[in-house]
């Protein structure tokens, strides 16, 4: 059990810097989890936590310990690889114990803990069994075998279910969370997964271009993003985003199409300045709207039925910015159709359009 | 194949069954000749067909030799063969592969020099530097020694790039499990490398063993002390006596004696040849 | 080259080499370089004296019409090898890609030659063609052709080809069968409806698509053709009838191990130096190409 510190921790490949410094304290026992595009820096993140990449500079600690000098071995870490990496010519059994082994831990011990993890993993059948005779759910849970029998203070995933069917990824994506809840180990998990964003951890770390973008709960990052990438990556369909310009007094923006909404609670010292302007796709309502909601017209061009949802997409005004909308149930409706739309005044966010950052 | 052509497929397995007949023949005349006694194989023509006599020039090659060529026995010879192949095998694949492992897995200085100069060994063959090593071996006193036999043979550039081949294959992450279970670089070539290599290690094991085995030119020039005599160099100097003394019938049963080791190699571990032929290019 | 992942500089990637650079240096670059030195040294011929002599004994094999000779002898001699080895061997392995049943029963019975050593392959040889007793010698004699290749040049030439060839085939053959199925079946199929007969298809599909097998085994054939077969000639002929069968190898062999030329040798060695890093060369430039077919 340990919480692991990040102070100032940068990385760089020569001169391109991939980690631009970040500063995190991560509690004992939370779940955190790790999110963003391609690219961004999470992987080489986490893999400078578990000790396979050198620290640029900064420091991390686990526990009380300062690890940027200790081997991988040494850290009190355990990890679960994307592919899993299990060693291909040796036994489940032998993939578990073999760090153990390595540690000079009695046999006894060892056997003992094998079989507790193949236990809670339900491996018992397969303990004799070479990694290729498995399937993918079952490699997974050897891979999250291994690093259980460690005992590890911190578990560290990097993008462990990304080879799987999606099937079968909802049905690990719940194991992980339980498997963390019941062992109750710091852990941090590396993901482009929206839905594993969102679903698994405690709090939530958006990471772009090398920089954290914001760290909070997933309710906080969904309802309050903190600048205008984050409010376009997390959630599905992406938030609408669209240029308008907040008055002086800053009590309504002017979209481009020329559609005019005023605020519910003015910005007063923030006004005057090019804004962008948010507001999710199924946070739009064609239905009901109080006095005090926010309207829109929407001309609609093309209809996605999903079943549980409609998603309409179209521009405000003839030509203006494309929008989408995401309707309950199923709509009866036909491109050239125009929707009035509303919002609650609650759900419209506005980012700064020079800095990205959020407005109020 | 696409179309049914019975004719067709009767041809390519007559064709086939005339190619391997051509190929097979000098096996079969050399089995013949084994065969009779020596008598016989003075006369013109030579019999196309196996006498009885095959047991007893077997045990006369193996335990006595031909007189004419110094009355080695080919027993001993072949010992003497078998122990230079495996040498020369094991040998190579060990240096091979450790060096191997040295430039897939190690940043260290002079890297690629290294690299180079054990890629330079594939451009001088025995062959084009005959007197410097001789004088080599001569002055390090390994001349009619089962070293002298087998050190200078085993740098080898095709194994080398072989194992490293192999070694690039293995996912990165092998590695970075081994360093989170806490296995040093030793432990990861013997625990997790070296198994993995099992098969190329064993599909090259067979034609190293070929290829120590037939060494000719190398043992020709270091070994003037009969004991040390390799069958396939014995060979030769049967055939020289035969000049004089004419015992065929001996000379074709040590022909058979020394191919066939290695043609029992390639017949029974035909999967692990194959792949050792095509994984090394050469 | 290097893993992404990879272990820092110690001692230890040092000594992982050591063996095989020790032994490169001193049994293959040392003596290469010896070679150098020499092939620029006139040595006297009881060894009393040594004398630099730059590149003399490169103009002197400039000059030499026998080492022009040899060359265009060894050229002969390797394009006949490789010509035959491999036409012989092409032909049947597209005779086995038809094969669905028994293929791997040809195979097997095809590739054994290659595990006979060269002057093993040179004494089956020589004693089915010995002027004397030889079993073919006497069926030529039958028909009329007076055998005897100590003494016909041509003769003896054309034995040392036949022996080495033979030895050749089942290389040849392997790499043929492999790349032909390697084809992916689709290809074949779609030239069938497109209307090509199987000869069509093999000299317009299939010969196209192992174009390089068939460079690369070139290359492999040549090398071995110049190289490999010192124990065929040594076994057959020793180079004679008066030098009928002498190549470049046997050549560097005979004149420095036999002749006691050291320089002159010495400079021969140079010249096959530069023949074999060239082959290399060539064959590596290609291999990128071949990755494809294995």
């Amino acid at each position: 059990m340990a919480e692991i510190i990040l102070d100032g921790v940068r990385k760089s490949y020569g001169k391109v810097e991939v980690i631009k410094g970040v500063d995190w304290k991560i509690n004992d026992g939370e779940f955190v989890v790790i999110v963003g595009p391609s690219g961004c820096g999470k992987s080489t993140l986490l893999r400078m936590i578990a000790g396979l990449e050198a620290i640029t500079q900064g420091e991390i600690s686990i526990g009380d310990t300062v690890v940027n000098e200790l081997e991988p071995s040494e850290r009190n870490i355990a990890m679960v690889f994307q592919n899993y990496a299990l060693y291909p010519h040796m036994s489940v059994y032998q993939n578990m114990a073999y760090g153990l082994k390595i540690k000079k831990i009695p046999k006894d011990e060892i056997d003992k803990r094998v079989q507790r993890a193949a236990e809670i993993l339900e491996l018992e059948e397969y303990l004799d069994r070479p990694p290729r005779q498995l399937s993918g759910g079952q490699r997974q849970r050897v891979a999250m075998g291994r690093a259980i029998v460690r005992q590890p203070a911190v578990f560290l995933f990097d993008e462990p279910l990304s080879n799987l069917d999606a099937k079968l990824r909802v049905q690990m994506r719940l194991e992980i969370k339980k498997l963390q809840e019941d062992l109750g180990i710091t852990s941090v998990y590396v993901t482009h997964d929206q839905v594993e964003a969102m679903t698994l951890g405690h709090r939530l770390a958006v990471l772009n271009g090398g920089v954290v973008e914001q760290l909070g709960t997933p309710i906080e990052v969904y309802e309050k993003p903190a600048t205008v990438f984050v409010a376009g990556f997390i959630g599905s369909p992406s938030m609408n985003l669209l240029d308008a310009e907040l008055d002086d007094k800053g009590g309504a923006v002017t979209l481009a199409g020329g559609a005019k909404i005023s605020l519910p609670e003015p910005l007063g010292a923030q006004g005057g300045r090019s804004v962008t302007f948010g507001v999710r796709p199924e946070h739009l309502k064609d239905i009901g709207g109080d006095a005090n909601s926010l309207r829109l017209s929407l001309n609609v061009r093309v209809i996605e039925q999903l079943g549980a949802d409609t998603l309409v997409h179209g521009t405000l005004g003839e030509n203006g910015t494309e929008l989408v909308a995401r309707l309950e149930g199923i709509r009866a409706m036909a491109p050239g159709d125009v929707l009035d739309l509303n919002m609650a005044a609650k759900s419209i966010h506005l980012f700064d359009s020079k800095t990205g950052r959020r407005l109020g | 194949m696409i179309e049914h052509r019975p004719i067709i497929t009767v041809l390519a397995h007559l064709t086939l069954i005339l190619g391997i007949a051509i190929v097979a023949f000098p096996i079969w005349v050399t089995f013949v000749a084994a065969s009779h006694d020596a008598v016989r194989m003075t006369q013109v023509p030579l019999p196309m067909w196996p006498g009885d006599q095959f047991f007893v020039n077997l045990n006369k090659a193996m335990f006595e030799g031909i007189a004419g060529a110094g009355g080695i026995p080919v027993g001993m010879m072949m010992l003497n063969s078998l122990v230079v192949a495996l040498m020369i095998a094991t040998g190579k694949i060990v240096i091979s592969l450790l060096s191997a492992f040295a430039i897939v897995y190690f940043k260290f200085p002079f890297r690629m020099g290294f690299f180079w100069m054990i890629f330079l060994t594939l451009m001088l063959p025995v062959e084009v530097r005959i007197l410097p090593t001789f004088e080599v071996v001569a002055n390090l006193g390994m001349l009619n020694s089962f070293w002298g036999l087998s050190i200078p043979l085993i740098a080898s550039a095709t194994a080398t790039f072989m194992f490293r081949q192999v070694f690039l294959t293995v996912p990165d992450e092998m590695l970075e499990a081994a360093r989170v279970d806490g296995a040093g670089p030793m432990r990861f070539f013997w625990d997790i490398l070296l198994p993995l290599s099992r098969t190329n290690i064993a599909a090259l094991f067979v034609i190293l063993f070929i290829y120590g085995w037939n060494q000719y030119l190398w043992p020709l020039l270091i070994t003037t002390d009969a004991s040390m005599f390799t069958v396939v160099m014995g060979i030769k100097q049967m055939l020289e006596s035969a000049e004089q003394t004419t015992e065929w019938h001996l000379i074709m049963m040590t022909t058979l004696l020394a191919m066939l080791p290695p043609v029992v190699v390639v017949l029974t571990m035909q999967r692990m040849f194959v792949k050792g032929l095509t994984e090394t290019d050469k | 080259m290097l893993k992404r992942v990879h272990y820092g500089s110690s001692i230890l990637p040092f000594l992982l080499v050591a063996p095989q650079i020790i032994i490169t240096l001193v049994f293959f670059i040392w003596p290469a370089s010896q070679a150098l030195y020499q092939s620029l040294l006139l040595e006297d011929a009881f060894g009393l004296s040594t004398e630099f002599v730059w590149f003399d004994n490169f103009a002197d094999l400039a000059t030499n019409k026998l080492y022009y000779d040899t060359f265009r002898r060894t050229a002969f001699f390797s394009v006949s090898v490789a010509g035959i080895a491999m036409g012989f061997a092409l032909v049947l392995a597209a005779m086995a890609d038809r094969i669905i049943k028994g293929a791997l029963t040809y195979r097997t019975l095809l590739i054994w030659p290659y595990a006979v050593a060269p002057v093993v392959a040179g004494a089956l040889w020589v004693f089915m063609f010995d002027p004397t007793l030889g079993i073919f010698a006497y069926a030529l004699n039958v028909i009329g052709v007076d055998w005897n290749h100590k003494l016909n040049g041509s003769q003896a030439m054309a034995l040392v080809v036949m022996a080495s060839a033979w030895k050749q085939v089942a290389y040849n053959f392997l790499f043929f069968i492999a790349a032909m199925q390697s084809i992916p079946k689709s290809l074949i199929e779609a030239a069938a409806i497109d209307g090509a007969g199987p000869v069509k298809r093999f000299f317009t599909v299939i010969f196209p698509l192992i174009t390089p097998t068939t460079f690369f085994l070139l290359v492999v054939n040549v090398v071995y053709a110049f190289f490999d077969t010192f124990g065929i000639i040594h076994a057959v002929t020793q180079g004679g009838p008066a030098k009928a069968t002498e190549i470049l190898v046997y050549k560097v062999y005979n004149d420095g191990f036999v002749g006691l030329d050291l320089g002159g040798s010495a400079a021969q060695s140079v010249v096959l130096m530069i023949i074999v890093i060239a082959l290399t060369v060539i064959q590596f430039r290609y291999i990128e190409k071949k990755v494809e077919y294995s």
